[in-house]
């Protein structure tokens, strides 16, 4: 942990959308993340990595408050959203979502039509007063999540029938219909092919402009192509943080090395 | 070592050429489906000799003979009807005399004996009393009437009575017969549609042929509504709930498996417990609807909680947290996402219980709603609930438990309509998933 005081303090604090301290997630007897400390910063597209079973997508389900609905799992520590800890007694975990937005690893449309699954979120959240605002608002959505042109003839046709890049994107829309500051993405890429993927990635690129920005992913390329940090995870704890140059090129802790040039899977 | 690596390459023998191992792995495949298709060919040889069977013993009981005769009664003769103790039977008197006056002028049947006339008609005083004395206008005018005739002539038409078994019998004599074969080249005596078997009330133990099951058809209806408007929500309510909700825990786990064992108690313990909780404590009438309809309940609860959970169950997590994921509660989640995808399998089990319920006789016959009751008509919805009645099946019941064949034939037509409502209940379960299931 010693190796991420350097690193704290070259950080704009201004900046800080997230900052966790201390962090505890336990599944029953597992003690899946242990005493994670890391601070996210707003405008930037920040990159979970590290093997499979370390915790990543565990300690991004923490962010939004998903590991709620998992019996079993308890979080300690503290999370500070914009000063406010989000596991504070009095936060509702539902306006946390709304605020905090999430991409799921398979693209999960609702059954729905490709409209109603923008629109879903922003109706419930009481964001349009009218059937036009509506509107506006779903063609903004799927034009932020750079699939508008594909589907603005079909806007009635069902979500799911639509290919999985495009269901991914459109999941994106979907998450930021809801006027989200910060899109928490895990593994959002490996369920799509190349193509699909290069899109996705473009659109993450984009979207930093106007979101804090937090992806999980197993590929190290990902990471290097779209984040500015990047945060390496190893069984359960955060091995190393920094800018994602200098984790790739320069790593400090020993374990990012040998993952980096492939010698933990 | 040339050797070793080209047999390394040439491990298996020639492709062509079937091994011992494949051919008995065939021949047991070969053998498993013909099982198969043998069971499959037992189970359809089974349905098509049962259905030949309820048709076959149950179809006589829609038709009826009936005798149609032209009546012409003078005031006096109702005066002289209504003064005398026995009010009906003096109206079959009247109908002997003048069906006798028209057989003597057709020339049937010889020298009229009003006693073979008696024989051959059904119960004819009640329904002609009650006829004049609904419509007073009729009294001195020719009427067209039509009665049933007697269940043991019904019985000649369908087979049941012949000449030789009519020995030693006071009800009908063999010579009855020539005297009926005459009444129908007459065009008297004929056969038709028995509405009164569909629409009417249950009848005594001595007129089979009065005999209807939609009493009890109402009976089962008064019973349905209660059933689908309590266990329904109930059910759906308790299975998002254990579902969606609950904690996982040593409490939630022994409901769960007191729920799939209350599905295999025997009907006649929920009769039981129905008698002694709803009747005697509760103190709900007896014979009602209402009670038959809240045994009923506790019966199909189970089944449409444990199918209710499958469904939800089969919804895939991924949907409840794409809802979770843009900021819906979990309410939210459940009632806009999860139960809409469950909802065709919600129905299924639904409409299951339902039909479960429909033919469920047990318990009905402990808290009272044994068929013979069912002799008269609710009077209005809301008393249907509440008036004695039956259901079909008890209905059923009772009539294949009394001595007169007759009756026997008309449970098989019960069973009939019984099973066409079950029919309709699945055609209309399958219209619904069809419509549910096209909102993907
Ligand atoms: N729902 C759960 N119940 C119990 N253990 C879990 C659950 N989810 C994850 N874990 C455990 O937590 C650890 C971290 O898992 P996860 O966060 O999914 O890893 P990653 O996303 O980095 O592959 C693993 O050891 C995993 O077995
Ligand atoms: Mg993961």
């Amino acid at each position: 942990m010693n190796d991420m005081r350097p690193l704290e303090r070259i950080v704009d604090t201004d900046n800080i959308k997230i900052s966790a301290k201390g962090c505890q997630v336990y599944y029953g007897e597992t003690h899946a993340i242990k005493d994670v400390d890391v601070q996210i910063e707003d405008n930037t597209v920040t990159a979970f990595i590290g093997p499979s079973g370390c915790g990543k997508s565990t300690f991004l389900r923490c962010l939004n408050r998903m590991n709620d609905t998992i019996d079993i799992c308890r979080v300690e520590g503290e999370i500070l959203l914009d000063g406010e800890n989000i596991y504070d007694k009095k936060v509702d975990p539902v306006q946390l979502r709304a605020k905090v937005g999430m991409v799921f690893q398979k693209p999960n449309p609702f059954p729905k039509s490709i409209y109603d699954n923008i629109a879903y979120g922003p109706r419930i959240h009481g964001l349009a007063k009218s059937k036009a605002d509506l509107d506006v608002i779903v063609e903004k959505s799927l034009r932020r999540g750079a699939i508008w042109d594909e589907v603005k003839d079909r806007l009635d046709k069902p979500g799911t029938g639509l290919s999985g890049g495009q269901q991914q994107r459109l999941c994106i829309a979907r998450a930021v219909a809801t006027e989200p500051e910060v899109l928490l993405m895990d593994e959002p890429c490996s369920a799509l092919d190349p193509i699909a993927t290069s899109q996705v990635e473009e659109l993450i690129d984009e979207l930093r402009t106007q979101y804090s920005v937090v992806i999980v992913t197993h590929s190290m390329q990902q990471a290097a192509r779209v984040s500015q940090k990047t945060a390496f995870f190893h069984l359960g704890n955060l091995v190393e943080f920094g800018e994602t140059g200098q984790i790739f090129t320069n790593p400090t802790d020993p374990r990012t090395e040998s993952y980096i040039s492939g010698r933990i899977g | 070592m040339a050797d070793a690596t080209a047999n390394a390459h040439k491990r298996h023998g020639s492709l062509t050429q079937v091994d011992p191992r494949t051919r008995r792995r065939n021949a047991a495949e070969a053998r498993f489906k013909a099982y198969g298709l043998a069971a499959i060919a037992l189970g359809i040889f089974f349905l098509v000799v049962l259905a030949f069977s309820i048709i076959r013993s149950g179809v006589p009981a829609f038709t009826t003979t009936v005798v149609s005769l032209e009546m012409n009664v003078s005031p006096a003769e109702i005066d002289q009807a209504e003064s005398g103790m026995l009010k009906t039977a003096a109206y079959t008197k009247l109908f002997i005399a003048q069906l006798g006056s028209q057989m003597q002028e057709q020339g049937i049947g010889g020298e009229v004996d009003p006693e073979a006339i008696g024989r051959i008609l059904g119960k004819v005083g009640n329904d002609l009393r009650a006829f004049y004395q609904a419509n007073p206008d009729a009294v001195g005018e020719p009427v067209d009437f039509t009665v049933n005739a007697s269940s043991r002539v019904d019985g000649y038409f369908k087979g049941r009575v012949t000449r030789e078994g009519l020995v030693d019998s006071r009800f009908l004599v063999a010579t009855d017969l020539d005297v009926v074969d005459q009444l129908t080249e007459a065009g008297i005596i004929t056969r038709q549609f028995d509405w009164g078997f569909l629409l009417g009330k249950d009848a005594g133990v001595d007129n089979p042929g009065g005999a209807g099951i939609g009493a009890s058809v109402l009976g089962s209806f008064f019973m349905m509504l209660v059933v689908l408007v309590l266990s329904l929500p109930i059910g759906v309510a308790a299975s998002i709930y254990l579902e969606e909700f609950a904690p996982k825990n040593r409490f939630t786990d022994i409901i769960e498996v007191n729920i799939s064992n209350l599905a295999a108690v025997p009907s006649i313990v929920f009769g039981i417990l129905g008698l002694a909780v709803f009747i005697q404590f509760a103190s709900l009438p007896q014979s009602a609807p209402l009670v038959g309809g809240l045994v009923l309940t506790l019966m199909t609860l189970p089944t449409i909680i444990i199918s209710t959970r499958a469904s939800l169950k089969a919804v895939p997590p991924s949907i409840r947290d794409a809802a979770l994921g843009v900021g819906a509660s979990k309410m939210q989640a459940v009632f806009h996402h999860v139960l809409p995808l469950a909802a065709p399998g919600i129905l299924t089990g639904t409409i299951i219980g339902l039909a479960q319920a429909l033919g469920e006789t047990a318990p009905l016959l402990l808290i009272g709603m044994v068929g013979f009751v069912a002799r008269e008509f609710p009077t209005g919805f809301w008393d249907g609930f509440v008036e004695p009645n039956s259901a079909m099946p008890a209905q059923i019941y009772t009539w294949a438990a009394r001595s007169d064949v007759a009756f026997y034939e008309k449970a098989w037509g019960g069973i009939i309509v019984l099973l066409v409502f079950l029919l309709i209940m699945n055609a209309i379960a399958i219209v619904l998933r069809r419509r549910f299931e096209r909102r993907w």
